[in-house]
């Protein structure tokens, strides 16, 4: 496997009116747990159901319900805390985070804020070819997800929907190495891959399964490196929280606004004041929540209906045994193994059904001709068609088939081509339909010199160009296979021509 | 005798025989209750649902029947019963029905027991007095003079009913002493088990940590017998403890020579009664006699103990509370034009919860903000473990039940309180709520009389999990003190 090292980028640098300023970005991610059965109740997590029929007596705070911990849920947040280097803490606890909101039936959310069952890990995110930053992971907590407020049903009154209620989440904090909205972009998107990779959240942002609360500051260029030293937030700037963003551009853009709008206020010898802010893509603007004044005190206190959360190290060993490969290494054995390029290898492992397809493909041929076809043949007809690689028309073991004609020499490239569209439309096994339309350039050598002396013949002005020019030989190639009708070996003409012009 | 008046082992005895049905036996508690009215113990009786559960337990008279077969019981109204008013005494729960069934009743409904109705209690079980009950006081069938009484709290309709012979035993729950306190002021046993001994599934909370449901009866075999069907694991609880529960009943060798009693020094309170002091001292020659070795011992963080627990029960029963906005069940606020959802939790609860209830709530939210945790709730748990620990040393070195007084009094008057400082309320709970904070079982037995003719009680405290050997002992005791006086009926 490759060992791949990576330069740190330059962080963003905005030049205010005065000074140049950069941006410190942590963020926290709210992921929700891909699970049958929420964290601690038996109910479903179908996403899309009829408005509270996932809803057991736990989930609406009945009087005397209590909860009971999902383990599999908690085997899901081993398995990312693994994933992301993490570590793993036998022992957590869960803690009540108490408020009043129609769609918070308990009055509080049970979360991890003391003891959080995984501990401080990290995430590769690459920028571009060996450029890499490296985020530290703070903490992965488990929590409760709140229900869904509906104010537009009705003109006087509010609904909630508890379907949602208790489903599992896991917050995944970073801490603040982001340094720039694309990095966040980047970071989000490369949690979002391992998350999937791990099968322990399926990422859906538009659904709400992957949401995001961003922390920005600005500082002076020279402060960052300080606080890096001395791990003292003091040489930061004060924070603003952006909450529950769904989308990777809005993340950017919020970004982007809410930094200018710190510069702004600085430059201007005013203060930031710490508080929530929510960003408003219709207007590209984040805009005040609630200040640091106004901010709840959710006197977080041990939930007294759980135990302290004991897992023992077999059981954390076991799922590290059944761990799958994840992007980083995929991607480092498709560089050793297939000769593939960086940039093509992050395309080949961006999702894990897009990679399993390129390795069907690729074992036993040539890599780089395979991720070349699954690259641009495979995905630019999938995209066209807003089709996914999950069901796609040309199965990986039909496009293995084109391959191996080519590779043979049985077929040329253009004839692959016909042949994959061929089989994209009407399907088929590749070798019988090549063979039924007749599909099968020509490598008869006999065939072909005749076909290259008429040429040469015919063309006496061309023949003396391109032997002042030998790049100009393709010239013959071409005419060459199209009088075969394109089944000449592009090969074998190659070969002939340059040796009857004598080159 | 009226058969209303039988413990459960006699009448379990009688209906084998045969010499007594179910439905006779319901019919009889029925009566009573209907005759016991001025008690205000029962504040939702479910007589079709009793006669019913009669009529299915004569059907199942014989072998194969469970321990509790036929046997009539009031039920708290804390604990959720399906489709019968359950509303922990509250305005705020009014009408609320559930649609499910306690872990506890369903394993007392499993064991063949009769549901009677459901019992008077503090507020959510916030009370020493049952006093602060939406459903008004329960009165306690002893009386001096024409004075009434309290009958303890907060489980005091469970108390006078079982006292006063409307029902053969009933549900109590414990968080800081409400089983052991209003069973010592009516001259009955009441046994709160270790935390973690009887499932907490639908029961609801008041401090979860702390809360332990038990018998309340009329006498230690009764208690043997009803906390057996009780006890077990119960996987939706997951505090509750998977530990194999024994035959209680069994246990009651009246044999304890050689046990070592242990007596703590710190229960000796300045200005304490001098009659519970001779109380006291009568219990620890009773246990001697019987052949146990009496040590004194020290318990010496038990002063932190009442603060403590009114920081973190109050701290706990804050947040169990926060479910009771007036959103999905229960009470809402009628609102007015340009309310909000503030407007609707504030009203909703103003109007819902009692005065109690309110202030624990306020100390609760108070306890835990930001700035006073540390302070206050975590100071507290530390003083929490401290207490643990000092029982825990006590047992480690060979003591195997702790002998104190149950109550400081005998029962006051009720609206006696009213104007006093809610600490002196609270000081009702001083011999008891340690047993909470360690999580530890505790008993109250009936032991004499004070001077006013009022029933005083002992409280045993024992090892973790060791129910079976608490109750033997209590069982000594309660054989040594002969305590066989009843209220005089004046309802």
């Amino acid at each position: 496997m490759l060992d791949l090292t990576y330069e740190a980028p330059k962080p963003k640098v905005i030049a205010g009116a005065k000074h140049d300023w950069e941006l410190v970005i942590g963020m926290e991610i709210h992921a929700q747990v891909s699970s049958n059965a929420k964290l601690f109740s038996g109910a479903s997590t179908t996403f899309g159901a009829e408005p509270n029929s996932n809803v057991s007596f736990v989930d609406c705070a009945m009087p005397g319900m209590l909860p009971v911990i999902n383990e599999f849920c908690v085997a899901q947040a081993v398995r990312t805390g693994l994933g992301l280097k993490a570590q793993i803490n036998l022992v957590s606890a869960f803690d009540r985070k108490n408020y009043f909101y129609p769609d918070l039936p308990q009055g509080y959310q049970i979360s991890q804020l003391y003891h959080p069952i995984v501990g401080e890990g990290e995430v590769l995110v690459e920028l571009a070819p060996g450029i890499a930053r490296l985020v530290r992971i703070e903490r992965i907590h488990l929590e409760q997800d709140a229900g869904k407020s509906i104010h537009d049903m009705d003109p006087n009154l509010s609904f909630v929907d508890f379907n949602r209620t208790g489903v599992a989440l896991m917050e995944i904090v970073s801490r603040p190495d982001i340094r720039g909205p694309e990095e966040a972009a980047a970071y989000v998107a490369k949690l979002r891959q391992i998350l999937r990779y791990l099968g322990t959240c399926d990422g859906n942002m538009q659904n709400g399964n992957l949401r995001a609360d961003v922390n920005v500051s600005v500082c002076r260029p020279g402060q960052y490196e300080k606080y890096q030293e001395t791990q003292d937030f003091s040489h930061l700037g004060t924070r603003c929280e952006i909450k529950n963003m769904n989308s990777m551009r809005f993340i950017q853009q919020a970004i982007d606004y809410e930094a200018r709008r710190q510069i702004a206020i600085l430059e201007d010898g005013g203060k930031v004041v710490q508080e929530t802010r929510l960003y408003d893509p219709d207007k590209g603007e984040t805009r005040s929540m609630r200040s640091k004044e106004e901010a709840h005190d959710y006197r977080y206190f041990p939930d007294p209906d759980l135990l302290p959360l004991e897992i023992e190290q077999g059981w954390v060993d076991e799922i590290a045994a059944s761990m799958p490969e994840l992007p980083d290494a995929k991607k480092a054995r498709f560089m050793a193994d297939y000769g593939v390029t960086d940039y093509d290898a992050n395309v080949l492992t961006a999702e894990l059904d897009a990679a399993a397809y390129f390795e069907e493909v690729a074992r036993g041929r040539d890599g780089k001709q395979a991720a070349n076809w699954v690259i641009n043949e495979l995905f630019g007809r999938l995209n066209k068609q807003g089709l996914t690689i999950a069901d796609p028309p040309v199965k990986a073991g039909q496009l293995g088939g084109v391959l191996d004609l080519i590779a043979s020499g049985e077929i040329s490239g253009k004839m692959a081509k016909d042949l994959f569209e061929i089989l994209w439309t009407e399907g088929g096994d590749p070798a019988e339909v090549a063979a039924a339309r007749g599909m099968k350039q020509v490598t008869d050598t006999g065939a072909i010199e005749t076909a290259v002396d008429e040429i040469i013949a015919a063309n006496p002005a061309q023949v003396e160009k391109a032997k002042a020019n030998p790049k100009l030989a393709g010239w013959f190639v071409g005419q060459v296979i199209k009088a075969t009708g394109g089944k000449a070996n592009p090969a074998a003409v190659n070969q002939i021509v340059a040796q009857k012009l004598g080159l | 005798m009226n058969a209303n008046e039988l413990t459960i082992a006699e009448a379990r005895d009688a209906l084998a025989r045969g010499e007594l049905s179910a439905v006779d036996l319901t019919m009889a508690c029925l009566t009573a209750i209907d005759a016991g009215t001025p008690l205000n113990a029962f504040v939702h009786t479910t007589p079709e649902i009793a006669l019913d559960q009669a009529r299915a337990a004569d059907a199942r008279r014989g072998a194969g029947a469970g321990a509790l077969n036929g046997i009539p019981l009031g039920i708290k109204d804390l604990f959720c019963t399906r489709g019968v008013a359950s509303q922990a005494a509250s305005n705020i729960l009014r009408g609320f029905k559930p649609e499910y069934e306690s872990t506890v009743t369903s394993k007392l409904f499993e064991a063949g027991a009769v549901m009677l109705g459901k019992l008077n209690m503090d507020e959510f079980a916030m009370g020493s007095s049952n006093e602060t009950s939406c459903y008004g006081d329960a009165v306690n069938p002893w009386k001096v003079d024409d004075r009434r009484l309290t009958p303890g709290g907060s489980s005091g309709g469970s108390a006078a009913a079982v006292a006063a012979d409307l029902c053969l035993a009933a549900t109590g729950t414990d968080t800081g002493g409400s089983i052991r306190q209003p069973a010592a002021f009516t001259g009955i046993v009441g046994i709160k088990p270790t935390y973690g001994r009887v499932s907490r599934w639908g029961i609801v909370a008041f401090a979860s940590s702390l809360d332990q449901a038990g018998p309340m009866t009329k006498s230690v075999r009764d208690a043997a017998i009803l906390l057996g069907a009780m006890a077990g694991h119960d996987p939706k609880d997951s505090t509750s403890a998977d530990i194999p529960v024994p035959d209680f009943e069994a246990a009651l060798t009246g044999d304890i020579r050689g046990r070592k009693i242990g007596i703590p020094r710190e229960y000796r309170m300045e200005g304490m009664p001098a009659e519970i002091e001779a109380l006291w001292a009568r219990g620890r020659e009773m246990l001697a006699d019987a052949g146990a070795e009496i040590v004194d011992i020290s318990l010496p963080h038990t002063k932190y103990a009442l603060p403590a627990y009114y920081v973190i029960a109050p701290a706990e029963a804050s947040s169990n509370l926060a479910r009771y906005d007036g959103v999905r069940y229960g009470h809402r606020a009628r609102l007015g034009q340009g309310d909000g959802i503030v407007d609707m939790y504030e009203k909703t609860r103003a109007e819902g919860f009692g005065k109690e209830v309110q202030r624990r709530v306020m100390i609760g939210t108070y306890v835990l903000s930001a700035g006073f945790y540390d302070a206050y709730y975590n100071r507290a748990r530390k003083v929490r473990a401290l207490i643990k620990r000092d029982f825990d040393e006590a047992f480690a070195a060979g003591v195997d039940a702790i002998l104190t007084p149950a109550t400081p009094s005998s029962a006051f008057g009720l609206g006696e309180m009213a104007d006093a400082d809610p600490v002196a309320m609270y000081l009702n709970d001083v011999f008891t709520v340690t047993v909470n904070l360690a999580g530890l079982p505790g008993i109250s037995v009936p032991v004499g009389l004070d001077a006013k003719g009022l029933p005083l009680g002992l409280q045993l405290i024992g090892r973790p999990w060791d129910e079976a050997g608490l109750l033997n002992h209590a069982h000594v005791l309660e054989r040594a003190a002969g305590f066989v006086e009843k209220p005089r009926k004046w309802w």
